[in-house]
């Protein structure tokens, strides 16, 4: 009897105390690990987002700093910007219905046009003394500002929210874009100093090209926010078109080219468009290459309007793409970029020689934002 | 939007406060582990509190450490952006660090060589690689 009871309540692992400590600990292990597993995961997420969210909440107030300081230093307002900026950050634009989708570029064109209009009135008006240059870098910089704002506030929505509900999915759901989210967060961060001293960044690559291409010719405004100069490149009629700089600025690149196309009545042989791209992971920033279509990011009106003239007047497109990151395109442009502005000319040229005869003529654009680049 | 919360650049004064408490404890379980070796001859009881004290060490520097990368992890960084001036004439060329006002192909000072006005030429930043990665791809 008294064997059988010892039996029954000798631990594994022997006599030995160390070794029934050590039999317990993997018993506790065990069984926390089966009912409380999930939750323990769910804490740690939490932890993780947590560090992220405080990281976020840094880099959010550190713009709103940068903004607050540089509209102080360049526009010299009389009483003190904060409230204005605070309120300005707190900004939104509604997207237009899409229910019924015909006419809907136009709609949203317009509201674009009325968000853009309403920027700069309240960009004058926290910056009275800023010039025209400075107040299109002021509004970028307070719209880098604001794009950090927005991503702390939904990623603290939904920390809050995953913590509040205690739903494993919205947890998990947010740690696992976490990672992306954060790229974009840095790169935003590194683009407010670029757009408040007005330094030229890696989506500007585009707009260099063009000014590049264009400079010493005569210029003269086509659209709104874009110039357009006539070049001459291995004996075609260039018409390089690109957003007027140096302010941080993207331009209307599609009105630009329509006016250019219907100025010549569609007689274009081509037209060539450089813009910046995302590459892949594992590709080389700064690497040019070359492809057909309407090379330009944004809302899509002005892409929108680029296809609807060439189709119009059948005009074959081409494009150019500069490879790099999302860090990149934000950031002070690196030099692998500004280098690979030759490379880019000399594939255009390559592209003029090989798609279009001599006295054709064609039209270059440079698309992206110009800040730090004149023509 | 409130501002009076604490910047997470700060080392909380609890966690501060925790690190000492740790670091002290673990001090005075060291000086106990000699006493208990050297006056009582424990050697039982010195080797636990040495173990103790030096497990106390550990993690005050760890969490020290790790507020430290923490900390540095917060700072956004910013890199020297470069900006080139050449003059068109001569080809003389300088490189300086950016000044607000600067921008590609602005007109700036009269060239040191020629007296003829240079241009900006370039404005980048160099970017040095934290880390080279190994691959095949």
């Amino acid at each position: 009897m008294m064997m059988l009871q010892g039996l029954l309540f000798e631990l594994p692992g022997g006599g030995d105390v160390f070794s029934q400590i050590l039999t317990i600990l993997i018993y506790a292990f065990l069984f926390i690990s089966l009912f409380y597993g999930q939750k323990i995961q769910m804490h740690l997420m939490l932890k993780e987002i947590e560090g992220s969210l405080y990281r976020l909440k840094y880099i959010r107030d550190e713009g709103r700093r940068i903004a607050i300081e540089t509209i102080k230093e360049v526009g010299k307002p009389q009483k003190d910007p904060t409230t204005m900026v605070d309120r300005f950050l707190e900004y939104f634009t509604i997207q237009p219905e899409d229910m019924d989708p015909a006419g809907i570029v136009w709609k949203l064109e317009h509201i674009l046009d009325v968000r853009d209009a309403r920027f700069k009135d309240e960009v004058k008006l926290l910056a009275p003394e800023a010039d025209d240059v400075q107040i299109n870098n002021l509004e970028n910089t307070l719209e880098a500002a604001m794009a950090l704002n927005y991503i702390y506030k939904v990623i603290r929505h939904y920390y809050l929210l995953g913590k509040k509900t205690l739903s494993l999915y919205i947890i998990m759901q947010i740690q696992m874009i976490l990672p992306l989210v954060m790229r974009e967060a840095e790169a935003y961060a590194s683009a407010l100093k670029a757009f408040a001293y007005g330094q030229p960044i890696g989506d500007g690559i585009g707009p260099l090209v063009a000014a590049k291409l264009m400079h010493g010719y005569p210029v003269r405004k086509v659209a709104k926010d874009c110039v357009v100069a006539e070049v001459p490149i291995e004996g075609r009629i260039a018409y390089v078109i690109k957003a007027e700089g140096p302010g941080g600025n993207v331009g209307k690149p599609g009105d630009a080219v329509k006016a250019v196309i219907e100025e010549n009545e569609g007689k274009i042989a081509s037209i060539i468009m450089i813009d910046a791209a995302l590459k892949l992971e594992g590709e080389e920033v700064g690497e040019v290459s070359e492809g057909v279509g309407a090379a330009i990011g944004g809302p899509g009106v002005d892409k929108f309007k680029i296809e609807e003239t060439i189709l119009k007047y059948r005009i074959p497109i081409n494009a150019v793409i500069i490879k790099e990151d999302i860090g990149d395109a934000v950031s002070p442009m690196r030099k692998e970029i500004f280098d690979s502005a030759d490379k880019a000319i000399e594939r255009i040229k390559q592209v003029i020689l090989e798609k279009t005869k001599e006295g054709d003529k064609i039209i270059i654009v440079g698309v992206g934002n110009t800040i730090g680049i004149g023509q | 939007m409130s501002r009076k919360e604490q910047t997470p650049a700060q080392i909380s004064t609890f966690t501060m406060m925790m690190i000492f408490i740790v670091l002290a404890i673990s001090f005075a379980a060291i000086i106990l582990a000699i006493q208990a070796y050297s006056v009582y001859e424990n050697q039982f009881a010195a080797a636990y509190l040495t173990f103790i004290g030096i497990l106390g060490i550990a993690l005050s520097l760890y969490t020290i450490m790790q507020v430290r990368r923490r900390l540095a992890r917060l700072k956004i960084e910013t890199p020297p952006v470069i900006t080139t001036i050449e003059c068109k004439k001569c080809g003389f060329k300088s490189v300086r660090e950016f000044q607000r006002g600067d921008y590609v192909f602005k007109e700036v000072e009269p060239c040191r060589k020629c007296n003829e006005n240079m241009i900006i030429t370039a404005i980048y930043r160099e970017f040095k690689e934290k880390r080279k990665e190994t691959t095949f791809f």
